[in-house]
């Protein structure tokens, strides 16, 4: 390992070269934004090269700080190093979609785009508690400017109601925060996430918490500031919510909820059944009567999110992992759907289901890909969601079978509305002229969805290679959680084991 | 001489003062700049003498004035804001018929007054120096005689003002008859001797009303959004930075070093004050189209934050003030010399909010230093608004006033909207008429510092600063 603050300069590549963006022209932001995002990109591959997974639970850490309360503490685990590699794949691509779709105050929306990849790295890799409510909180005013300025014609509503929702559900966590770290007098996240808080505290804590992470997954019933949000940002903006700012709430379940309050966390699972279970067939259905592409996707991120929360709340192994992988096939799956989307806005200006149709005629390319994610979203095997969503679904069935049956309806509501999606868009005749004019994806377009076609392929067929860096910190939290875990009803109860030994028996 | 080596701030500045009283009236306009300059340097001077051991002599004159550190710290404050406010003047009066030298005298004395305020340990040198100070911000209000609205922003400041100090003076007089003393020891002491009586209790609502009124807290906060309107910007300015240190500070003082023991009486009081400021600034700020008056309703709004600090008690309580008022008074001090820059085409002042529509476009490097007062202000993280909030949060928690931080949190949440409002108006909107372009270096050098000092490089001076306002809330107790 190197002596390096690799962290550090993870945050502060894209920090500084967003400030350097606002002193250049458009085309000179673009170039020097996707360098940078770049270069981070190949610096969190490194990371995952030099991160030992059999090695200590906290590594590259850092620790620096002004006193006072805060302390510059940085640090990952496989959890964090995993969504870290998510983000620092998606920003170039994020970059890249904006390329064309983007023509006014280019140096500023760059800007923007660096800040906000700056405080999501922050975010993961924080160890303090109050830098990390900083970055948390923080990247909320990037995106506000990204929705405001670039967005559709409500953006201004849709960014008041992205800023507000958020801020309402955060600031009841700093004073969660605050109480923390008054009782336990430290602020670094690993002591805390050893430290025992009184069960009645715990009840608060833990609700004050699922405040502000169920707005940011979202769940149901807080979810209603995300579909506006999707649909008026620019395609960047959408993905980049989608694909990291929601796994900030995910991850906040993993890093603080679950290991800190582990009591309140069982006290409050039937609730977060209830709530997922809402979510996954409700939103389903709404998003089965979508006319607009965004508005589709963005609804089916809710029922996704919904099964992240099933798997974490059900305190098992699987359950855990399998949402890890959700989180993780989720990020690269709508991420890809919100650039289809965004492929043929760009052409067409209209995001009207009714106005495509058949368009795997025209542009094959483009259908192919769209196949691709279409089914990795509807949760193929051997495409990136069947993992996770397979092992949320079994670690789900060891929590409550009634949960299970209500999570697996999700599968096949999605498959519905995606593969309903897919018919009304590409295939059919192609009844508008203007649609059938489209030309296939550019050779940009090719560059921004085949890499992720190619790690959705990757996750499917091997997810080792995404299970192995967090198994063991998968294993401390579990361990963590084993006095409360649920016993469940699938279990064989002790009553009942006579039929495993009637089976040796009769050998 | 020992004595007077404690208060070689004060001498400076009222001696100096008097001078420059002279030297503006024989010399007129044509001393103006001079003068104006003199007045910083005082200002300057009187800061630098802080530093030492003298200024922290303890209680001088038979406790009339108290030297330390808590006084100190308020006057390091204090002083600096009110050379800002001489120097944002700089190229504002020169252009009407008023007597432009008064001016920087007139913030002079007011600057004696609080440093009186917050060094008093007596009720006689309490009321004295906030008299010296409300009178001077008197003028100051009206200075713009001939304008309508400045005159009527003083004369209403003047009426409210007088009111204000015979609820305050009734109050002490209060306080003297049934303690027989005038010293914050006595009362203490007083106060100590178990249960109040009902006169005390009358004493200190009345004393604690009229200090109220001069910080501006809800329910005496009906003066500040006319008066802010209605005074000229560079006065505003001063208005909400210097004097709002000031009755902070001396609240502070008076609760902690004189009604001590009687912290469960005036506790209720402060946070009633407290929520009802963070709660009428946050929503009677919606529908303002004045940045000046908006920026009213955000002052009333932070010293409702300041106030959650007192509330929760002890050292702790004490220093989140202190450090909230620090960075609040940078925090404002930046945003009035923006809007000190709104110009339009002739050159003439402007205020709505909606001429700074699309000021992102016209003119980007302003736009941002707005921006990020905004955001500081809204106390939006990574901002450096954010920690003074987190602070006195943290406060009243170590206190055990959880519902307190709550409820004082959901009052950020509402008054972050109309924030958010200036900062959609300036980057979401269309531009308007672009403002004609300022050259006062000073003023921009200003205004780039204060934006520098409330981003995130703030949060590497936490230390340092956490440890002056630890050390002077220490000296109270």
């Amino acid at each position: 390992m190197t002596g390096l603050p690799l962290l550090s300069i993870l945050i502060g590549i894209p920090l500084v070269a967003g400030v350097v963006c606002l002193f250049l022209n458009a085309s000179g932001a673009r170039w020097t934004a996707l360098i940078a995002t770049l270069l981070d990109f190949a610096l969190s591959l490194y990371l995952w090269a030099q991160y030992n997974p059999d090695g200590p639970q906290w590594q590259f850490v850092e620790k620096a700080g002004p006193g006072g309360g805060v302390s510059w503490a940085l640090g990952i685990d496989g959890i964090a190093l995993l969504l870290i590699v998510l983000t620092a794949f998606l920003m170039p691509i994020c970059i890249g979609a904006s390329w064309r779709a983007i023509e006014k105050r280019v140096p500023e929306y760059m800007a923007y785009f660096l800040l906000m990849e700056a405080l999501i790295m922050g975010s993961f890799a924080a160890q303090d508690l109050f830098l990390f409510y900083i970055f948390f909180e923080g990247g909320l005013i990037p995106m506000y400017f990204i929705i405001g300025i670039w967005g559709g014609a409500e953006r201004i509503k849709a960014s008041y109601k992205f800023f507000l929702y958020t801020l309402a559900g955060s600031v009841l966590m700093l004073i969660a925060m605050l109480y923390m770290a008054g009782t336990s007098g430290t602020t670094s996240i690993p002591a805390l996430m050893a430290y025992d808080f009184p069960k009645s505290a715990q009840t608060f804590l833990f609700l004050a918490f699922l405040a502000s992470f169920a707005v940011k997954l979202p769940m149901w019933p807080v979810h209603t500031w995300l579909p506006d949000a999707h649909v008026q940002a620019p395609t960047a903006g959408s993905v980049i919510l989608a694909g990291v700012l929601l796994k900030l709430g995910g991850y906040g379940f993993i890093r603080f909820s679950l290991p800190m309050f582990p009591d309140g966390s069982a006290q409050f699972m039937p609730l977060i059944f209830v709530l997922s279970g809402i979510a996954v067939v409700y939103t389903s259905l709404v998003a089965l009567v979508q006319r607009d592409m965004k508005k589709l996707v963005a609804y089916s991120s809710v029922a996704h999110m919904a099964f992240v929360t099933f798997g974490l709340f059900a305190m098992n192994r699987q359950g855990i992992e399998g949402a890890m992988l959700v989180m993780l096939g989720h990020g690269l799956v709508s991420g890809a759907l919100f650039l289809c989307v965004g492929v043929v806005y760009d052409r067409l200006h209209t995001r009207e289901i009714d106005r495509y149709g058949g368009l795997a005629d025209n542009m094959p390319g483009y259908a192919l890909l769209f196949m691709v994610f279409t089914m990795a979203s509807v949760g193929l095997p051997g495409l990136s969601n069947f993992p996770g969503e397979f092992l949320a679904s079994v670690g789900t069935y060891r929590a409550s079978t009634w949960a299970a049956i209500v999570a697996t309806t999700g599968i096949i509501l999605g498959a519905a509305y995606m593969l309903w999606l897919y018919w009304r868009i590409c295939f059919g005749t192609l009844r508008h002229a203007d649609a059938a004019a489209m030309p296939d994806l550019n050779v940009r377009e090719w560059w921004l969805l085949a890499p992720i076609a190619l790690a959705v392929f990757w996750m499917g067929i091997y997810p080792e290679s995404f299970m192995r860096p967090m198994r063991n910190d998968v294993g401390r939290l579990l361990v963590r959680m084993e006095r409360v875990a649920p016993m469940g009803d699938s279990a064989p109860t002790p009553g009942k084991t006579a039929a495993h030994s009637d089976h040796g028996a009769t050998h | 001489m020992g004595r007077f080596a404690a208060l070689l701030p004060e001498l400076i500045l009222s001696i100096g003062g008097t001078i420059l009283m002279m030297v503006a009236a024989f010399t007129g306009r044509r001393g103006s700049a001079m003068v104006n300059w003199l007045a910083v340097l005082l200002l300057l001077g009187a800061t630098a003498a802080l530093i030492g051991a003298p200024s922290h002599a303890g209680p001088v004159f038979d406790g009339l004035v108290t030297e330390d550190l808590f006084a100190s710290f308020g006057r390091a404050l204090i002083y600096p804001a009110s050379a800002v406010a001489i120097i944002a003047a700089h190229g504002w009066f020169e252009r009407g018929t008023e007597h432009a030298s008064e001016y920087a005298v007139l913030i002079l004395f007011a600057a004696v007054g609080m440093g009186v305020m917050v060094s008093a340990s007596s009720l006689v040198s309490l009321y004295v120096g906030l008299e010296l100070q409300s009178l001077a911000s008197y003028v100051l209000a009206s200075y713009r005689r001939t304008d309508e609205r400045s005159a009527e922003a003083g004369l209403k400041y003047f009426v409210l003002g007088a009111l204000a100090s015979g609820i305050l003076l009734y109050g002490i007089s209060l306080l003297y008859g049934f303690t027989g003393t005038m010293c914050f020891n006595g009362l203490a002491a007083a106060f100590g001797r178990g249960a109040a009586s009902l006169g005390l209790l009358f004493g200190l609502v009345f004393v604690l009303a009229g200090l109220a009124f001069k910080a501006s807290a809800v329910p005496f906060h009906m003066w500040t959004p006319d008066v802010y309107e209605g005074a000229p910007t560079p006065v505003t300015l001063f208005f909400g930075s210097a004097p709002k240190v000031a009755a902070v500070l001396l609240a502070t003082r008076l609760c902690v070093e004189g009604l001590g023991p009687a912290t469960d009486a005036w506790r209720q009081i402060v946070i009633f004050a407290a929520l009802a400021s963070v709660f009428l600034g946050a929503v009677a700020a919606y529908g303002q189209t004045n940045i000046k008056r908006l920026l009213a309703y955000s002052s009333i709004n932070n010293v409702g934050f300041a106030l959650i600090g007192l509330a929760a008690g002890g050292a702790r309580g004490a220093s989140s003030v202190l450090f909230y008022m620090a960075v609040y008074v940078v925090m404002t001090l930046g945003a009035f010399l923006c809007v000190l820059w709104m110009r339009d085409e002739e050159g003439r002042p402007v205020e709505s909010i909606a001429s700074l529509s699309g000021l992102a476009q016209t003119r980007p490097g302003f736009a941002a230093a707005l921006a990020v007062f905004m955001f500081s202000l809204a106390g939006i993280p990574p901002l450096f608004g954010f920690w003074p909030k987190l602070v006195v949060f943290r406060a009243a928690i170590a206190s055990g006033y959880v519902a307190l931080a709550v409820a004082g949190i959901l009052g950020t949440v509402i008054g972050a909207y109309y924030y958010l409002k200036i900062i959609k108006v300036m980057y979401m909107d269309e531009p308007a008429a672009p403002y004609r372009r300022v050259r006062e270096p000073v003023q921009g050098l200003l205004i780039l510092l204060a934006a520098l000092f409330v981003s995130p490089l703030g949060y590497l001076l936490i230390g340092p600063l956490t440890t002056l306002t630890d050390g002077a809330a220490g000296s109270l107790f």
